[in-house]
């Protein structure tokens, strides 16, 4: 069984997002970036698939980026992934161009699963893993939060409106995954040592031009400030007149 | 005719606020354009749907897609059949719902298009032909604003952001079947699974009752249920990410960053302190209610009515007081 698992690295989710004064481009300085949470899901389910093979098979993790995204892979590397190809390139904000660049090199690949987290943490798209799996060719489950090999499919939990469902899909397949009940795991030293001697490409992406152009990023206007109602449940009857009265919300 | 259509979902042959929303951006787009609004709804054979009624928000005509295949949402089933249409109708915009159905759904046409997709957009506007749109990023923590360059401009718009504009009118239906082989289907739905029937997706809920933390104990939600019960049929629960990583609460529920962010009328947040990926995913509510014993709690900066005090007290009276009131009604 051998997976490629593609993924990204973003602002951690706690940093605060501060756009320059050009208005373009989003302040990187005094940021902590780390792989996207939905892609070190899918990195742990590769991972723990091939434990659970008894170590049969290869785990590679590939991302699209400028050439420190090395940091993200050698992340993916030392939480057990055996290889990493950083396909170097500007991200836009057209993710169809992005899909593009990996479906290309993807293309001939004889891997059984193409693993990519949901979304990713900074542009909220939801739409590559889609997208390469259209452009080649194989069929995609999206909003996978586990799933199993059986012989030549893989039978999918997949999360809906309200509910879930299980989904077959024929391998080769591409699974977008979400968050599900394995916690990935803390590279420990000795994966980070083993990291180290990894196998690590780089080779420029295979980009076309963005059909998407940014004007600009702006932040939320603060909400106007609120203000306590009061104390305890004797609070309550005010806040229910105030729901209905002026916010018209109940 | 540079013609907008709108993708409409229906559900047991019912279309929710989604749909109107869709309808009425797509008719709002093309009147701008000076053109009309087309609607489609794929549905399984025979049910009874009251598509004409799409036509009051705004669509001239409204496609009903008909097959065994598309009874439940199977992309497979689905790409191929949209795709078609939307080749054949030459339209300049077409507006899907970002619900999980057209989340998935939209990107996977954008890829058969050749066209770039911008999803889960907040604004959408025309200005000299183009197509701009304002969408979030880092879970709200702000704004990307785009033009799309390409036709058609494939959206997906944020439910309960755009209004339902409704007037007299009523649209021609015409009924298609494709052909659709279900042997060729590489993905087979097996089993459904709905956690609570009825009850309306958090991502698309207009009043949400989040619980964190503070709710001590997964068996007093039920003190939420509660209260989500008396709010209505499009009310849902909603949970902060520390009581979905303890296991209390399912991920679908989660709201925040590493879960659904979400825009609904009314949000009443309880228990929760208001971590930032928390604030990121809920904070374009239009009115936030925080119930939190900490007077402190970083939820409050951001509420626009708050209660300090012990939740275990202030729910029970909440719900009463609310389903007083809505007796009255």
């Amino acid at each position: 069984m051998n997976v490629i698992v593609c993924i990204k690295r973003v602002p951690d989710t706690e940093a605060r997002i501060r756009i320059d004064g050009s208005g373009s481009s989003i302040e990187s300085s005094g940021i902590k970036y780390d792989m996207s949470p939905y892609d070190a899901f899918a990195v742990e389910a590769a991972i723990r698939l091939k434990e659970g093979l008894q170590g049969e098979g290869d785990v590679s993790v590939m991302t699209l980026g400028d050439s420190s995204s090395g940091e993200t892979l050698r992340k993916a590397l030392a939480m057990g992934a055996d290889r990493a190809v950083l396909l170097n390139g500007e991200v836009s904000l057209d993710g169809l161009a992005t899909a593009k660049a990996l479906a290309a090199e993807l293309e001939g690949s004889e891997a059984d699963l193409f693993l990519f987290g949901i979304k990713a943490a900074d542009d909220d798209q939801q739409q590559v893993g889609q997208m390469v799996a259209v452009l080649s060719g194989r069929p995609c489950v999206s909003g996978v939060s586990s799933f199993e090999i059986d012989g030549q499919t893989a039978r999918c939990k997949r999360e809906v409106e309200g509910g879930s469902e299980i989904v077959e899909v024929d391998l080769p397949a591409v699974l977008c995954i979400t968050k599900g009940p394995n916690e990935p795991r803390l590279p420990a030293l000795k994966g980070i040592m083993a990291a180290k001697k990894k196998p690590l490409e780089e080779r420029p992406a295979q980009l076309s031009g963005s059909r998407v152009r940014l004007i600009g990023f702006s932040t939320p206007p603060p909400r106007a400030e609120g203000r306590i109602v009061g104390e305890g449940p004797d609070a309550v009857p005010e806040l229910v007149r105030i729901l209905r009265e002026d916010a018209h919300a109940i | 005719m540079a013609k907008v259509l709108a993708v409409a979902e229906q559900r047991d042959g019912k279309f929710g606020s989604g749909a109107h929303e869709v309808v009425s951006v797509a008719a709002r787009l093309a009147q701008d354009l000076g053109s009309t609004a087309q609607g489609v709804v794929l549905a399984g054979t025979g049910v009874s749907l009251d598509a004409s009624s799409l036509g009051s928000f705004g669509a001239d005509k409204i496609v009903v897609i008909e097959h065994d295949a598309l009874a439940d949402y199977n992309p497979e089933a689905w790409v191929s059949t949209l795709e078609n249409l939307i080749r054949e109708g030459e339209y300049r915009v077409v507006v899907f719902s970002a619900t999980t159905l057209g989340k998935d759904l939209a990107p996977r046409i954008a890829a058969r298009l050749d066209v770039p997709l911008a999803s889960d957009v907040t604004e959408v506007d025309i200005s000299d032909g183009m197509v701009s749109v304002t969408r979030p990023v880092f879970s709200g923590k702000a704004f990307a604003h785009l033009e799309i360059d390409a036709s058609p401009a494939l959206i997906s718009i944020r439910p309960n952001v755009f209004p339902s504009v409704e007037s007299v009118a009523e649209g021609e239906v015409t009924t298609v079947t494709p052909d659709i082989n279900v042997s060729d289907l590489r993905i087979r739905v097996l089993e459904r699974e709905r956690s609570s029937d009825g009850v309306v997706d958090v991502s698309e809920a207009s009043v949400i009752v989040s619980g964190g933390r503070g709710m001590k104990a997964p068996e007093n939600w039920s003190l939420l249920e509660s209260l989500r019960e008396v709010l209505g049929a499009d009310a849902a629960l909603g949970a902060s990410r520390a009581v979905v990583d303890a296991g209390w609460r399912p991920h679908g529920e989660q709201v925040g960053q590493t879960g659904k962010t979400v825009a609904p009328s009314l949000y009443i947040a309880v228990g929760i302190s208001g971590a930032v990926q928390h604030l990121a995913g809920m904070r374009t509510a239009k009115t936030i209610v925080a119930i939190n014993r900490d007077a402190d709690a970083p939820i409050f900066g951001v509420a626009d009515y708050g209660i300090v005090g012990d939740l275990f007290e202030v729910l029970p009276r909440l719900t009463d007081e609310i389903a007083e009131l809505r007796a009255k009604d």
